[in-house]
């Protein structure tokens, strides 16, 4: 069984394996720079179906089932399905999890949903209550913004500090034992809120929630972010990635050439006009499951620490002017060689 | 009675082109200003202490924050913004040389350019136009069009009643509730001064 560190951190004892990795993009995604890492790009934001609430469900099962199959594992081998979205009541996870017919958790901690279900699955089997989970989350660029902003056809300009939600599912499957890159530590993190109340500037509002988790990750287990690989953020995206910079920066910790933000991997923020870079629950999680994942696994990155953002807000909070509470949720993912 | 007043003087502003309609632009941009969350700032909460964070986060914020190119979203403004009532006129012109009294020419503009406001929505146009000229394609009446029709096609999928026929007017909705305040408001002045 693992063990608590310091505050917020954990460790595991016999770290969980990511065994699989899979993911689903949208168009968009699929013309940026990651293009070549994922394993499906959708033709049509729609995917086939009749609303974008149930092309982003679809895409969710269908991440899942990905993962599952490249590994050839059945859904009836699976002992929990941990996933989440950002729509209300986790409606895509939810229904994606009604065609699987797993024993299901759903979660919602926003963009940081995917380390949250990463953490506490790797939590379910080193606890000994599973051997094998599926995680996985995801979000669509057009449910978001009917949710949280306009509708897609309505003429305004967005703002320069703006944030693009990601098209896309990722799924992983964890497991007790077997190859592939290990889960060996993690902090959960708490909500912050530093006064940010614009609903176009979420990496602003989640950065001092970051910055909050990587402090106490690194005083938690005495590390420097030197000793990582790639230390990654959620979705922070230009504006949230210089704040959390000079937060660090504030509190002794300097984070430099092997820090990115996925917000800022997963476009060409020169051409896709995407403004400050990505968002949502898809963000991270295509990220990790389509590029991350596989340096990890070929030894080319030995330790990732990846800390997920997430707002947490809801369009009617904002609309009644309260501010923007954040959270972060990091997790440490070795390489097999290492372990 | 005033509400009559109100809608007739209102009509006969919209009519000069005058204040009525200036102000229902006004209304309108900044409802949807409103409405994009910019500039609200409060909720802060807590010691002394806290709010002196938040302050200090908030100046941190605004310096690295791209800031909007204000020259030249109001170059890009004016020139799309002119560009739809350039057209609008030449409706115009085109009615009153067909022969119809001025009145008659300026309603019909107006339905055109209403129609051709929610053509261009319906066929993913507009919303490219407005990212380009910004309040120029929002404040004319193609825009108004706009912002009804855009949520339209979205709620058309929770059905005609409670998608369509509620959701049409989540953001033309607050225009016109304040459009016709003011207009009633201007009617009762103009019925008691004159």
């Amino acid at each position: 069984m693992g063990q608590k560190v310091g505050r917020q951190s954990f460790r595991f004892n016999k770290p969980p394996v990511i065994a699989a990795a899979a993911n689903i993009v949208g168009p968009m995604e699929g013309e940026g720079p990651l293009a070549a890492q994922f394993d499906w790009i959708m033709d049509d934001p729609l995917f086939g179906e009749p609303t974008w609430e149930r092309a982003e469900s679809k895409m969710l099962r269908e991440s899942a089932k990905l993962a599952l199959r490249k590994i050839n594992w059945q859904p009836r081998e699976i002992d929990f399905f941990l996933a989440g979205d950002l729509l209300n009541q986790i409606i895509s996870a939810n229904f994606a999890a009604r065609g699987l017919d797993v024993p299901f958790l759903g979660l919602f901690g926003a963009c940081s949903t995917f380390a949250e279900a990463l953490m506490l699955g790797g939590m379910v089997i080193d606890g000994g209550f599973a051997a094998r989970v599926l995680v996985a989350s995801g979000s669509h660029h057009n449910t978001a913004e009917r949710q949280f902003r306009f509708p897609i056809e309505q003429g305004v300009q967005r703002l320069p500090y703006a944030q693009w939600t990601v098209t896309g599912a990722g799924a992983l499957a964890l497991a007790d034992q077997g190859g592939g890159p290990v889960i060996t530590e993690g902090t959960a993190g708490k909500v912050v809120d530093l006064g940010i109340s614009d609903v176009n500037n979420m990496g602003a509002a989640m950065a001092p929630a970051a910055a909050d988790t990587l402090i106490s990750h690194f005083q938690d287990l005495g590390r420097s972010p030197a000793e990582y690989d790639l230390i990654l953020t959620g979705d922070l995206g230009t504006v949230g990635s210089a704040a959390l910079k000079d937060l660090m920066k504030m509190q002794g910790y300097l984070l430099e050439g092997n820090y990115c933000d996925c917000g800022m991997l997963i476009y060409d923020l020169a051409r896709q006009d995407v403004h400050a870079g990505g968002s949502g629950c898809g963000c991270s999680s295509v990220v990790f499951t389509g590029s991350i994942w596989k340096q990890l696994n070929e030894g080319r990155y030995r330790k990732v620490l990846l800390a997920a953002t997430g707002a947490l807000m809801s369009s009617t909070s904002s609309q009644q002017g309260e501010t923007i509470p954040g959270i972060a949720h990091a997790v440490v993912v070795e390489s097999p060689n290492l372990a | 009675m005033p509400t009559v007043v109100a809608s007739s003087v209102a009509e006969k502003m919209i009519q000069r082109g005058g204040t009525g309609e200036v102000l229902l632009c006004f209304w309108r941009y900044r409802m949807e200003y409103k409405l994009n969350g910019v500039d609200k700032m409060s909720g802060i909460t807590g010691s002394n202490e806290q709010q002196m964070e938040m302050a200090e986060y908030q100046e941190l914020i605004n310096r690295v924050r791209p800031k909007h190119n204000f020259l030249k979203n109001a170059i890009l403004a004016f020139l799309v913004g002119g560009s739809i009532c350039l057209i609008g006129q030449f409706i115009l012109q085109i009615y009153t040389v067909q022969g119809l009294e001025q009145q008659q020419a300026q309603a019909a503009t107006s339905a055109t350019m209403v129609f051709l406001g929610a053509f261009l929505t319906g066929i993913g146009v507009y919303d490219r136009i407005g990212k380009f000229g910004g309040a120029g394609s929002i404040v004319p009446i193609t825009g108004f069009a706009n912002s009804i029709v855009a949520p339209a096609m979205e709620a058309r999928r929770e059905g005609f009643v409670f998608g369509i026929g509620a959701k049409m007017f989540t953001i033309a909705g607050p225009v016109l509730v304040y459009g016709f305040l003011i207009s009633a408001l201007i009617g009762i002045s103009y019925f008691l001064l004159r």
